[in-house]
């Protein structure tokens, strides 16, 4: 995608996403076809295998972790029997080999976020552990007594409780930007608290519950004029729109390979170099090490300064592939594929069901491939077990938001999220679906 | 389906026994299941060493809530002890259903919930372990 204006950044870097309507291949698209996801859904094994119920299955929690393609599948498994060692190590042909695939897997992933250099790409396991690196490496050296971090209401709990404990040790102040009914950012409010000077802005790209796509890069332009760092908390966007990290203009964005067809396990963590470089390290020993006597060391050079031990080898290796596999495909045209799922979807369910609450912004432009939704009379765990029975994989609870859920009054939700295989009969079935949990109800 | 649902247990959920409050509760405790939600909270009132009242409130799923009910109807005008000594396999049985694991803590919050507040109603009365002596009443 091209680098945005600040005047068109509100869609949160997210070119495609704003200009593309359903299906239509416009300017940002370029000529090509609107993805097909049933021909995409042959290169995803486990789209081709029944339930234990004996149904086809229909998945769509898509937003808890994504489902792997052969090529991930194949990388993966390619490494465990052909060129396992260990990485940095081994001076023989297996142990280079491993090295190189490793190093190239680092430079995809930066690609896939058009980081400007790939030694800014730290391998973590998953987003959480990459904003802990953040809390525990930066937050701690630079969180002081009476600093304030500002949060949102609907950040999932990895993006609130590191910086919980932060400010408990630091004696520090969290503060929340609120959400309106319909689960989009009050930027008025925002704009006030930034006057607190707080030290630093963390916020979601996605939302995981809701789907809003939030406007980050020119929240995060507010924040620094305020002189805010900000992180970017990417692991809802980064399956699901184009990201650039250089046009939203964050210090930090982190996210997950597992949600984005990677291996679980794998993940990363973008930072600029020069905070990178005076960031103490996060974990300690082999690997992160230039050199160690008995009662001091000093760091190995970044990325490796924040990758000590063994780092998960194969499912790195997992990541690159996907991110490749999705830069293929093309991220424009995958969110345009969602846009085109969401356009289907909502209003098939509100005609089927019009008693369904809906929560999220109904703006579809302003959100990515994620409804969260109750059956009235009926628990969304009720819901989700009918709908499990049909085939139809979706989860219930709080998505690891209960912060918002509060907000919206709510003990629970259903919630359906879509990826790149996802296909107009998965959101008939869904449909049917809650027709079903209804009888079964009677409601 | 219906393996899961059946009638009894959406009747349980749609019209719970012994839903609602106490006045002269000796003891109260509120439950929760972090995972999803669902909180209930449960009040006994012992007299004599016998649960002579029990109630429930709370939202949850149709499991948890038949759960509830059910387990409240099995301990009411039972001693303290017997109503402490209720195990897990005792509320699957009243269930009468099968439970995956994912459910088994929907299933199980009441007699969580339940097993708390007779521990909270002895600790006020201070019989500590020596439930069901008769020491509850009026406390």
């Amino acid at each position: 995608m091209a680098i945005e204006t600040a005047t068109s950044a509100t869609t949160g870097g997210t070119g495609a996403s704003g200009t593309a309507g359903p299906g239509a291949g416009g300017p940002a698209a370029g000529e090509r076809p609107p993805l097909d996801p049933v021909a995409i859904r042959r290169d995803f094994p486990i789209l081709a295998t029944l339930t234990a119920h004996g149904k086809p299955l229909v998945y769509l929690d898509s937003a808890a972790t994504s489902q792997k393609p052969n090529v991930v599948i194949d990388a993966v498994d390619d490494y465990n029997r052909t060129y396992n060692a260990n990485v940095h190590r081994g001076i023989y042909e297996l142990g280079e080999r491993a090295t190189a695939a490793y190093e190239a897997a680092r430079k995809s992933v930066a690609r896939f976020i058009n980081a400007p250099d790939p030694h800014e790409i730290i391998f973590t396991r998953n987003a959480t552990e990459s904003i802990n690196l953040v809390a525990y490496s930066w937050g701690r050296r630079n969180i002081r007594r009476g600093d304030a971090i500002v949060l949102t209401e609907m950040e999932h709990h990895a993006n609130l409780v590191p910086w919980q404990l932060l400010v408990q040790e630091k004696d520090g102040d969290l503060e929340f930007i609120p959400i309106t009914d319909d689960g989009q950012l009050r930027l008025e409010v925002f704009e006030v608290l930034l006057r607190l000077k707080p030290k630093l802005v963390a916020f979601t790209h996605v939302s995981n519950t809701l789907g809003t796509i939030n406007p980050v890069a020119e929240m995060t332009r507010m924040a620094h004029d305020a002189g805010a760092l900000v992180l970017v908390d990417g692991a809802q966007a980064v399956p699901h729109v184009p990201v650039d990290v250089q046009a939203i203009g964050a210090d930090f964005y982190a996210f997950s390979g597992h949600k984005m067809l990677a291996p679980t396990g794998s993940g990363a963590l973008w930072a600029r170099r020069e905070l990178l470089e005076a960031m103490p390290p996060f974990l300690a020993g082999g690997e992160m090490i230039r050199e160690v006597h008995l009662r001091r060391s000093e760091w190995n050079a970044i990325p490796w300064k924040f990758e000590a031990g063994t780092p998960a080898i194969a499912e790195e290796i997992g990541f690159g592939v996907a991110a490749e596999y999705l830069m293929g495909l093309g991220m424009d045209r995958v969110a345009a594929h969602e846009q085109e799922m969401l356009a289907y979807a909502v209003p098939r369910l509100r005609a089927a069901h019009p008693d369904l609450a809906l929560y999220g912004p109904m703006d579809l432009s302003k959100r990515g491939g994620v409804i969260a939704f109750n059956v009235p009379g009926v628990h969304p765990h009720d819901v989700a077990q009918v709908l499990d029975r049909v085939g139809v994989a979706v989860r219930a609870g709080h998505h690891c938001t209960m912060p918002l859920h509060e907000r919206l009054d709510l003990a629970a939700t259903a919630r359906a999220s879509f990826n790149v295989y996802t296909t107009r009969s998965d959101i008939d079935a869904l449909v049917d679906g809650i027709s079903e949990v209804k009888r079964v109800f009677g409601v | 389906m219906d393996d899961l649902y059946r009638d009894y247990i959406l009747e349980h959920y749609r019209r719970p026994h012994n839903f609602g409050t106490i006045d002269d509760a000796t003891a109260s405790y509120e439950g929760a299941n972090p995972l999803c939600g669902d909180r209930i909270t449960l009040q006994i009132r012992v007299r004599d060493g016998v649960v002579d009242e029990v109630a429930f409130t709370g939202r949850g799923c149709a499991i948890s809530q038949a759960s509830a009910s059910m387990l409240t109807d099995e301990v009411k005008g039972k001693p303290v002890a017997t109503a402490a000594g209720m195990t897990s396999s005792d509320v699957l049985d009243l269930l009468g259903i099968e439970i995956s694991p994912a459910r088994m803590k929907c299933a199980l919050l009441s007699l969580d919930t339940l097993q708390h507040a007779i521990g909270e109603g002895e600790a006020e009365a201070g019989t500590g372990h020596e439930a069901g002596n008769g020491r509850e009443a009026g406390s």
